[in-house]
């Protein structure tokens, strides 16, 4: 009874959110009826490619809510979120690559490819345990997490902020690339980790399996967006915006504000890894392009194109981007970068509360302000 | 009675061993005014490259006193204050909340939980949350993140709330963001955060700075009554408003104390009026 009343107040206060889970839910539900059950001639049947293709951009969402949480909520512009993606992928890659087993081209049960290929006879330590799922997915969490939170203890502790921040996570991000790149790293170097059989024992090429992981990145993204509106809604999450708005203010009213930061900062790329790990089955490859720093600056456009500050608006802003970065590729491949750089500044100039804010205003100025009353 | 002398004088009370003094741990945490003065700073020397931002300052503020620092522009006020709340390090010198903490050990957030408030100079508030909002995360409570993430406030709370806000005169705009406050109104709901965190001492930075005359006015009375449960530090440029609120006045002049008594006594001080009132 007290739970649901918790629970209807909470949609009171968030109704884009209510909206926006509430669509996320029907999509949920409509499209693996719309691709298993309409059979294929019919102009209604949603393909296979298309289910992968939102699975994708889902896991984009919850990528952008996890930079709007550091960047539009604690004001730390992190330009090299992808980075946490990418590791998280990277984690999810190795669990795949590991069930491939004797499956691969050289047909060595305990090797992948790529170390045969580099004479390699056995496997490195970092890459124990990872046939195991449980595994794995520990380390989705732990590695960006632990790595955010070392980063972060470093670089708060010495107060670095603003602008200086940003380029150090844009060194991170790119140093991870280079690292990544290299073959002695032993993550396939170059052409990363690919050419994935199953998962859990189900084939990735099953449509079924398509659809469970497109179904598991929808909840995923759901409760994603719950727990982090949560957070945001609790005081912890008021004196995170607090810090935002006024650093010194909130230090001396007795905040440890580097600990909240490194707290949002951690949790963040908690999130990103798990964002990336359902990435990676969904569309095959893991390489170290993801860690390009191009990839975090394109994050950091959805998020404030959808409105930062507003987390089902990062979700806006990620869906948006990359539908029309597909559609854009796919009709002119050139146009894409200037496309992207012409919505970067139609935002930052027209619209500095991305999408959202703009709804806002319409609304706003569609009824006059209720009246307020004092507690 | 010989033996009795030897062991005397190993037992003498001012010549003990370290470890064998009772010595409080600094920071214990428990402020100790039994002594009367609530801040002491004792040979306070700051320098930021070179130039000396603090020289040798004394200063002692009693328990429950209100007292006005005034000083030219670069007399080390603003300095001295962020030496008090930790923001920077003296190079020299002792500051003590009390007897026993020992501020140049602490970090901002502990001196602010120790119980020292400070209002900024240009006013600071959290620009978008609402008025109520920046009360409530001022108030003083545990201001640790996992105890935050559950928290809401208890019926008393909200009063305690309702009270400040009633006092800095914002009841009717509780709802409003801060940022959409007139900059007066930020002074007060700065002042009204101060007085949420309940601290002993209040370090309050030009509090009247950009209000109207019956704003002045209103600050002058809240600063006044709040002094005896408080204690009050108001560095301030407007003389009116000094003469109007204090008992005694503290003039800064290059880092430095230049005079330390009443208006009238400072006023007609020969130094300070050659260097600060020009007169």
């Amino acid at each position: 009874m007290e739970k649901k009343s918790f629970l209807l107040s909470y949609y009171e206060k968030d109704k884009g959110g209510g909206i926006f889970l509430a669509v996320l839910m029907a999509v949920a539900i409509i499209v693996p009826i719309f691709n298993l059950l309409v059979p294929d001639s019919s102009p209604f049947h949603v393909s296979t490619y298309t289910v992968t293709l939102l699975g994708k951009y889902l896991s984009f969402a919850l990528l952008a809510i996890s930079l709007d949480l550091v960047w539009g909520y604690c004001g730390i512009l992190s330009l090299g979120h992808a980075a946490f993606f990418a590791l998280g992928g990277y984690a999810m890659g190795m669990y795949l690559m590991r069930q491939v087993g004797d499956r691969g081209v050289y047909g060595n049960p305990d090797l992948p490819d790529f170390m045969v290929f580099l004479n390699w006879t056995e496997l490195p330590w970092y890459w124990q345990g990872f046939d195991q799922f449980w595994f794995a997915v520990i380390m989705v969490m732990l590695v960006p997490g632990v790595l955010a939170y070392i980063f972060g203890w470093l670089a708060f502790r010495s107060r670095v902020t603003g602008v200086y921040l940003s380029i150090i996570t844009q060194a991170l991000t790119y140093a991870l690339m280079l690292a990544f790149f290299r073959n002695e790293m032993g993550f396939g170097g170059n052409n990363g980790l690919t050419d994935f059989k199953d998962i859990l024992g189900y084939s990735l090429q099953e449509d079924s399996t398509r659809i469970a992981l497109f179904l598991v990145t929808a909840v995923a993204l759901a409760l994603g967006y719950i727990i982090s509106r949560m957070i945001v809604n609790s005081r912890a999450g008021r004196v995170v915006v607090a810090v935002r708005d006024a650093e010194s203010r909130a230090r001396f009213l007795g905040y440890r504000v580097e600990s909240y930061k490194l707290w949002i900062f951690t949790y963040s790329a908690v999130l990103a890894g798990i964002a990336g790990a359902l990435y990676v089955p969904q569309v095959g490859i893991i390489n170290p392009g993801e860690f390009s720093p191009l990839n975090s600056i394109e994050l950091v456009v959805w998020v404030a194109m959808g409105g930062r500050g507003v987390l089902y608006g990062a979700v806006i802003g990620a869906i948006l981007v990359n539908y029309s970065k597909t559609y854009f590729t796919g009709a002119f491949p050139e146009a894409w970068l200037f496309a992207l750089g012409a919505l970067f500044v139609i935002v930052t100039v027209f619209l500095p509360k991305g999408i959202v804010g703009l709804l806002n205003t319409i609304k706003s100025r569609k009824k006059q302000p209720a009246e307020e009353t004092p507690p | 009675m010989n033996q009795l002398d030897k062991l005397r004088e190993v037992m003498r009370r001012d010549r003990v061993f370290d470890f064998v003094a009772t010595r409080e741990p600094v920071a214990s945490g428990r402020l100790d005014t039994r002594h009367g003065p609530i801040l002491y700073l004792e040979g306070v020397s700051v320098s930021f490259d070179g130039f000396k931002a603090l020289n040798d300052l004394n200063l002692y503020i009693n328990d429950g006193e209100l007292r006005c620092i005034i000083g030219a522009n670069g007399a080390g006020k603003t300095t001295m204050m962020d030496v008090i709340t930790g923001k920077t390090r003296p190079d020299e010198g002792t500051v003590f909340f009390g007897q026993s903490i020992d501020l140049t050990r602490l970090s901002e957030p502990e001196i602010a939980q120790s119980g020292i408030g400070r209002k900024f100079q240009k006013p600071t508030v959290f620009e978008e949350l609402s008025v109520f909002e920046n009360l409530e995360l001022a108030m003083d409570f545990d201001k640790r993140i996992w105890a935050n993430l559950t928290a809401t406030l208890t019926g008393e709370q909200r009063d305690n709330i309702g009270e400040v806000m009633t006092t800095i005169g914002l009841l009717d705009s509780y709802n409003v963001r801060a940022g959409g406050l007139s900059h007066g109104q930020k002074q007060w709901l700065e002042i009204g955060m101060l007085l949420m965190q309940n601290p002993r001492l209040l370090l309050v930075d030009e509090p009247v700075a950009g209000m109207t005359h019956q704003e002045v006015e209103n600050t002058a009375e809240l600063l006044t009554s709040l002094a005896g449960k408080h204690s009050v530090v108001v560095v301030e440029h407007d003389m009116e408003f000094v003469r109007s609120i204090a008992s005694t006045v503290t003039v800064l002049h290059e880092g430095h104390v230049l005079a330390e008594g009443s208006m009238d006594d400072v006023q007609n001080n020969e130094q300070v009026r050659q260097v600060y009132l020009g007169a």
